[in-house]
């Protein structure tokens, strides 16, 4: 039986607030699991702490909602694990380029076959309105008692620096180009990166809906306000490395980070940088331990009628006086 | 036949290849079938610093270290300033002839504490303070000297064999120094070469001219000197015995029980176990097709712990490895796994705390704070191996619980067991039994709901990837599927779920696992961890002079086994708390559950292991009414 849009979704009341970028983006991960056909228990979100982490008690597939700044963690385990699970992390930006910093750059090192979306919308927003780190230096949000003191870190361009294979940006409010990034992200054999604009219209009060819309973006020429956001393909930019020749990759890379750095007025989406040549994480296990795809840890029997069939018999020998 | 009991000490600076001369003596010695118990001492340091090996050797069991040594063997002046003074008045010391000019002041790693309680003991015997003075005042107590020139040995051998590069091979140092003891205690050659190739077997090469060093090294013993009083015997050697370290015990441990993924990161001393077990990543599985654990390097403990619940979560048996400072960062995902009843093993092996304390060194710090690590009530298992043979068996039950009653398990071991090197009965893996508890093979339906609740407090667990298993976890509170609910009924309800599963794990574990008696008299010894080899030990000699101390051995922490303990303390009048740390956390466990109060504490936080000597001298001046409640003991460099 084909699989439907609503087999995905779940009865959970959904408590985000009207109006909320977050909607798209699990409309966004409905969509492309239902396109894509994956069997519901071959699927599992991930999520982190925040508004974004209840993501995954509305997906119906298995949902698992760690902690703040951890989720890289808890979704790594599981994937290497059970290879053959498509796994999607959701998470926020506080939670990913703040508290979970760490494990974002370290993700990126070991490019383990899933997806990474961040929610991206510069504020904390369940603590009622903090700055992120995405919050960019001298703004001042409405509940922020003074502008932000920080400069504001890059999110694509930290993911490139970081060795992700696939890094690319959506926006919440274009949800079918954001499925579109998801399935490509998916499909992706490595670790992918979706950097998803997601306005929180109750405390992110400058970069809303209508500021990416182009209100204040006055075109000096036309005196007309021009949208923000423009689509990467539309230019005819070409992300992906084909041949790996350390030419092709340093033009690739330095042409994302170029991209990375355009905001403001004009705000890139589309797929950045991608990259299937450099292995996953599972593939260099794989190179090292022969059946592990096909005998992954989730799968090994080690038991039989209650007692171990291991056979440790040589370590023994070797220990043997 | 009267028995063999010989301690023999190596130092030197640490790189120098001092632990390659113990694996050759505890080697060769194990090869005639002697006994051994070794452990190692060493700084937080890679090169340089003071580091020995105290080996104990022994025809009868033995579990522990003693105070005195009977051979020492020093190349360098820091292991004679160190130790000569705790050689037997009848014991040897081998060293380099050429260090006697050198004055304590010259040893840049000596520190000044050390230096100035040097000082004083050289003072008080009207010695200088050099290595000449040390070793004066060796021979005053009748200590038997050999004053050998290892850099002659080498230059020797090297006109021997018409090999000048020999000249300058100081690394092999070590092999004529072992080689040299050997001779003097009058080891059958073969032995030792056999354990020389064995200890080289990787690099044949090396190997050889190793052996040749040997053999040089051991005739020249022979000839030159008279044999100790001190010899080692030929004994039958029993079958099926095996010399290995702690790490290595609990590593072979998870492999046979089915754990097969272990993420970590490095940390001294837990780091040496998923090393172990990454070289060992592929093995045979019977009737099956090769089987593997995938061992992963995190980027920190915090993502240590939240792989090894993601790779729970998928079915398979994981673990992580860590220390006191690693374990401080998992205490938040310890939670998660508890609200989430996810069965996860961590491995903790204890070192002196607070902060990174004495990083490299011994100590049983972190009880309390394993059985209350992390916010919030939730329900988890502390288990402790007193020994290595223990840890072995007990890693496979630490699975088991962690399956059964689904929650974190924290199995304390330490550095003391991590690091000793000793000749145990070859592990058997039939007596391992394994089981998953409720973890479903198959889902039939939909409405499957991953917390519901049951009578015994425990769910059917599915894991990702089972058809017809769909569930959600999360760190909120929630129901019966893992939805977020913050309804107060249902938080009750859950909350005393989760609890009741610590009555159940006391119903369930055998009582005989919870809790070891080695029988109980008037005057009790309860302790936990790897003080039950030096008590074992402290008690037999108590035994040859007729004195009766019972002991009993906690291995259940958390819960804690009241009603057994009380039940087994029933007729003891006398409660001696033994362990490892400043602020006795067994003593105020037992002061907390028990009606008795413990009487007296044995304590020791210098950060290195207890020797049944200390113990033995201790528990006598309790027997003998001269002890004060609280006995702090300090043996040890």
């Amino acid at each position: 039986m084909e699989p439907k849009l609503s087999d995905y979704k779940t009865e959970v009341h959904n408590d985000w607030c009207p109006g909320c970028g977050d909607f798209g983006i699990v409309s966004a991960i409905q969509m492309a699991l239902t396109e894509m056909k994956i069997p519901r228990h071959k699927a599992a979100i991930f999520s982190g702490i925040g508004c974004s982490g209840k993501t995954s008690h509305f997906i119906n597939v298995f949902g698992i909602h760690t902690l703040h700044g951890r989720v890289l963690t808890f979704a790594q385990g599981a994937k290497l694990a059970n290879p053959e699970m498509t796994i999607v992390v959701a998470g926020g930006d506080g939670d990913g380029l703040g508290i979970g910093a760490g494990h974002f750059v370290a993700a990126g090192r070991r490019n383990v076959d899933m997806t990474y979306i961040i929610f991206n919308n510069a504020v904390y927003g369940l603590t009622k309105g903090q700055a992120s780190p995405t919050l960019q230096l001298g703004l001042k949000t409405k509940s922020l008692p003074q502008p932000n003191v920080n400069q504001s870190v890059n999110p694509i361009g930290l993911a490139i620096a970081s060795g992700f294979t696939f890094v690319g940006r959506g926006y919440s409010y274009d949800v079918r180009q954001l499925k579109d990034l998801i399935i490509a992200a998916v499909k992706h054999k490595g670790l992918a990166f979706l950097d998803v604009l997601q306005p929180c219209p109750t405390y992110n009060d400058i970069n809303t809906r209508d500021w990416f819309a182009g209100l204040g973006n006055i075109d000096q020429t036309t005196r007309k306000s021009q949208p923000r956001i423009y689509k990467l393909e539309d230019t005819g930019y070409d992300p992906v490395v084909h041949y790996s020749s350390e030419e092709e990759v340093n033009e690739k890379l330095t042409q994302a980070l170029i991209k990375a750095n355009e905001w403001d007025a004009k705000i890139p989406t589309g797929i950045f940088y991608q990259n299937e040549l450099i292995a996953p994480y599972e593939q260099r296990i794989a190179d090292r331990i022969p059946n592990y795809l096909e005998n992954p840890p989730a799968d090994q029997p080690i038991s039989s009628g209650g007692k171990p069939i291991t056979d440790i018999s040589k370590i023994l020998d070797s220990l043997e006086v | 036949m009267q028995s063999t009991d010989i301690t023999w000490v190596i130092g030197g600076p640490q790189g120098s290849g001092v632990e390659t001369a113990a694996n050759i003596f505890a080697g060769a010695c194990a090869g005639m079938g002697l006994k051994i118990f070794g452990k190692r001492e060493f700084y937080s340091n890679i090169k340089g610093e003071h580091s020995y090996f105290a080996v104990r050797v022994s025809d009868k069991k033995i579990r522990s270290n003693i105070n005195n040594i009977t051979m020492l063997v020093a190349f360098d002046a820091e292991t004679l300033f160190r130790h000569a003074d705790d050689v037997y008045p009848d014991g040897a010391i081998v060293y380099d002839s050429e260090l006697v000019q050198i004055k304590a002041d010259e040893v840049s790693t000596l520190d000044e504490e050390y230096k100035s309680r040097l000082t004083k003991l050289l003072f008080s015997k009207n010695k200088e303070l050099t290595v000449q003075g040390m070793i004066d005042l060796c021979k005053d107590k009748g200590v038997h000297l050999y004053a050998v020139s290892f850099k002659g040995i080498l230059a020797n051998l090297s006109e021997e064999t018409q090999n000048p590069k020999i000249k300058t091979m100081f690394r092999m140092l070590n092999v004529i120094a072992v080689s040299v003891s050997l001779g003097l205690l009058g080891l059958p050659p073969a032995t030792l070469l056999k354990s020389v190739e064995s200890v080289f077997s990787t690099k044949p090469q090396i190997a050889e001219v190793n052996k040749q060093a040997a053999n040089h090294s051991y005739n020249f013993a022979t000839v030159k000197f008279p044999k100790l009083k001190y010899t080692l015997p030929v004994i039958t050697k029993e079958p099926n015995t095996i010399l290995v370290q702690g790490y290595q015990a609990t590593g072979i441990g998870k492999i046979a029980c089915g754990c097969r993924f272990q993420s970590y990161y490095p940390i001294t001393p837990a780091s040496d176990e998923s090393v172990f077990l990454e070289s060992n990543e592929v093995f045979e599985v019977t009737n099956n097709r090769p089987g593997s654990t995938i061992v992963v390097q995190t980027e920190d403990e915090i993502s240590a712990i939240g792989m090894v619940i993601g790779a729970s979560l998928t079915g398979a048996r994981s673990a992580t490895s860590t220390s006191g400072p690693g374990f401080s960062l998992m205490a938040e995902s310890l939670g998660w796994a508890g609200i989430n009843e996810v069965p996860i093993v961590v491995t903790l092996y204890q070192r002196s705390g607070p902060s990174t304390g004495l990083p490299t060194r011994h100590g049983q710090d972190d009880l309390m704070f394993a059985i209350h690590a992390g916010h919030g009530d939730f329900p988890r298992i502390v288990y402790a191996s007193g020994d290595i043979e223990e840890s072995f068996y007990d890693t496979g039950k630490c699975f088991n619980f962690a399956e059964i009653f689904q929650m974190p398990v924290i199995h304390m071991m330490d550095k003391f067991i991590a690091s000793t090197v000793a000749t145990c009965k070859r592990f058997d893996p039939n007596l391992i039994k394994i089981d998953r508890g409720k973890l479903l093979e198959k889902i039939e339906g939909d409405d499957y709901k991953r917390f519901a609740f049951t009578e015994d407090g425990i769910s059917p667990r599915s894991r990702l990837g089972l058809e017809n298993g769909i569930f959600w976890n999360t760190g909120d509170e929630s129901d019966e599927r893992g939805h977020i609910s913050e309804d107060p009924v249902n938080r009750v309800q859950k909350m005393d779920k989760r609890a009741s599963k610590l009555n159940l794990v006391l119903k369930t574990i055998p009582k005989e696992d919870q809790v070891v008696s080695y029988g109980v008299s008037e005057f009790c010894v309860v302790s936990w961890g790897s003080n039950k080899g030096p008590i074992l030990d402290a008690l037999e000699m108590l035994k040859k002079e007729g004195l009766e101390v019972g002991f009993i051995q906690i291995k259940l922490l958390q819960p804690f086994p009241t009603d057994h303990v009380k039940s087994l303390l029933k007729g003891v009048k006398t409660i001696i708390d033994i362990e490892a740390n400043q602020s006795a956390q067994l003593g105020s466990l037992l002061n907390e559950h028990l009606d008795k109060k413990v009487d007296y504490y044995i304590l020791k936080y210098t950060g290195r292991p207890m020797t049944c000597t200390e113990i033995y001298d201790s528990l006598k001046k309790i027997l003998e009414n001269k002890a004060e409640k609280r006995q702090v003991l300090t043996f040890g460099a």
